[in-house]
């Protein structure tokens, strides 16, 4: 069996829909919300480097670059976002993250 | 003759200079020893209003192969993106003073957030518009947990970062999708691709929903609202005034920018979608304030509802419609401002009170005050002859010609009922029990929140202005797409 463009997408579909059920379902840790939002952005990444090669056009690999170097940079601010949190409520259990309702 | 290049310099200087201005203030900043926060934030006004002088004078047409655009478009979304900052940025220096949390980072976060919304404004790529809509978000994560040791304002912090993290990520998903389908990033190249193949159509239609719904996130339209109500009430209230203001004009600027043009051939299977995103916006906008105490959380629905009017005119699709959206825009700018100046205003014992209630009797303590809160309130609620009966005006006579009636009506039936809850503040404000006086607030404030309340309670007198600059805009939109 060779190994197309259309096993490459369904990895990325489905890391894509894990990243998403990682954020809604997980009521425990918000480092775990930060690991699903790294798998979608992978999820995307695997799709446009997919798609470059299936195209034979390079602006695909271009983008994933960019894109790495982003979710490089939201990590950090989503980690130091994380940091401050904690050093106020003293937890980072995503059912504690409640002060604003309604 | 002019070269390409001495183009490129023109057409991006505006973003050379901000950016440079604002890695320069920071390595002052960062260097000085003494806290040079009035300095910084004067400076960034100052470069604003330079740079928009620069965009005005800036030539139009796509440079670097398309991926960078200047039109009258770009020009108009540019001149109330740098309008919301700078106005949020003179809000910001006395409050951030008092707060304790006048440092000079806030000015040189919100000057990247507004290259990175001038960049989005002027995207002709998807590159350049992801690259823009990260680098503004990522300035805006930290703006909202700016009060670093304000337990609300790092709660809104996180929450913004977590669901605008994960719209981003479905943005992005959708443009590998609709690069995949059609084979190009670039805006004119996508809306070939899509005029053209069928077969392509299919499958790039499910990036656009993709697209669409990380889009409908930044502008906080419902059912991508969530996180609205909660970074509104937690974030430092200068940084909200931001929030309500600058980037939604970016965010709706895109959305124009993306569905009028390279996925302007799909407008039939668009268009629904912009319909009921709209129709969710205006109803939970009208019925989520009406139990509300607190303004700011208010403020939020009433800006859900706003997004959801404006969309009216995008769900048009004509060039009538557009105008009526970038009208609608500037008005619900300047409103937002005017609203955030009183909200601002609002300290008692040297703390920021924020409740509803908080304003009971204003009209006996600072009846100027009173005065231009009563204004904004029923320029929001849209009476006539206040400039937000004009932006619902136009949008609903756009949705009218475009034949959306059933649109045009609930728009109607939900301002009813929006009404209420402004109305209720002005009720708050003139008829109950006199609360205690609030502190003075700065010169600045004042002239800003008296400034927004006449432009928009005397909005009938200057439309022609605006509104001519919108459809120069909207042609301009429309006639490169």
């Amino acid at each position: 069996m060779t190994i197309g463009l259309a096993q490459y997408l369904t990895v990325a579909a489905l890391l894509l829909v894990i990243g998403i059920f990682g954020i809604f379902m997980n009521r425990k840790n918000i480092i775990v919300i930060m690991m699903s939002i790294e798998l979608i952005l992978l999820a995307a990444n695997l799709n446009f480097i997919a798609f470059s090669a299936a195209l034979h056009d390079m602006v695909g690999q271009v983008f994933a670059m960019f894109v790495l170097t982003v979710a490089a940079a939201e990590a950090a601010i989503g980690l130091a976002i994380v940091v401050v949190y904690f050093r106020n409520r003293g937890s980072i259990e995503v059912e504690d993250v409640t002060v604003m309702k309604g | 003759m002019t070269s390409m290049a001495d183009i490129a310099l023109h057409a991006l200087m505006p973003d050379i200079l901000i950016a440079l201005a604002a890695m320069g203030l920071l390595l002052f900043g960062v260097l000085s020893k003494r806290d040079h926060a009035l300095a910084c934030t004067v400076t960034a006004v100052i470069v604003f209003v330079v740079a928009a002088r620069f965009i005005l004078a800036a030539p139009a047409g796509a440079i670097f192969g398309g991926l960078f655009l200047t039109d009258d478009f770009t020009r108009y979304a540019d001149m109330l993106v740098l309008l919301g900052c700078s106005g949020a940025l003179i809000l910001s220096v006395d409050f951030n003073r008092r707060e304790a949390i006048g440092r000079f980072e806030f000015p040189v976060l919100v000057m990247f957030s507004a290259l990175g919304m001038l960049v989005m404004v002027s995207a002709g790529n998807m590159m350049t518009l992801y690259l823009g809509l990260e680098l503004q978000s990522l300035a805006l994560y930290v703006v909202a947990a700016f009060a670093r040791d304000d337990l609300r304002s790092t709660e809104a912090g996180l929450k913004y970062f977590i669901l605008s993290a994960l719209a981003s990520g479905l943005l992005l998903y959708g443009i590998s999708l609709v690069y995949g389908f059609s084979g190009t990033t670039d805006f004119a190249g996508l809306a070939h691709a899509l005029a053209s193949s069928a077969r392509a159509n299919d499958g790039a239609l499910v990036g656009i929903v993709f697209v669409m719904v990380g889009l409908a996130f930044k502008l906080s339209a419902a059912p991508f609202h969530m996180w609205t109500p909660d970074v509104y009430e937690g974030a430092p209230t200068p940084v909200t005034s931001l929030f309500s203001t600058a980037p939604k004009m970016a965010a709706m600027a895109l959305l124009l920018r993306l569905l009028m043009g390279p996925f302007a051939p799909l407008l039939s299977q668009w268009q629904m979608l912009i319909e009921i995103i709209a129709i969710a916006s205006m109803l939970l906008g009208a019925l989520g304030a009406i139990g509300q105490l607190n303004i700011k959380r208010l403020m939020a629905y009433s800006s859900i509802s706003h997004m959801g009017y404006a969309l009216i005119g995008l769900a048009a699709g004509t060039e009538a419609g557009v105008s009526a959206t970038l009208v609608y825009m500037a008005i619900y700018t300047v409103m937002s401002l005017g609203v955030f100046g009183c909200i601002i205003a609002m300290r008692r014992g040297g703390k920021q009170v924020e409740l509803i209630s908080d304003l009971a009797g204003l009209d006996r303590r600072n009846r100027g005050l009173a005065l231009a809160m009563a204004a904004l309130m029923l320029a929001l609620a849209g009476i006539p002859p206040l400039s937000g009966f004009w932006g619902k005006l136009y949008v609903f006579y756009a949705a009218v010609q475009s034949g959306l009636y059933g649109l045009a009506v609930i728009g109607v039936l939900t301002s009813v009922v929006a009404a209420f809850y402004y109305l209720r503040v002005i009720k708050v404000m003139y008829f109950d029990e006199a609360a205690p006086s609030f502190d003075h607030h700065s010169k600045a404030v004042g002239l800003m929140i008296a400034g927004c309340a006449a432009l928009s309670a005397l909005f009938v007198f200057v439309p022609g202005p605006v509104s001519q600059a919108a459809s120069v805009a909207a042609h301009a939109l429309l006639g490169a797409g």
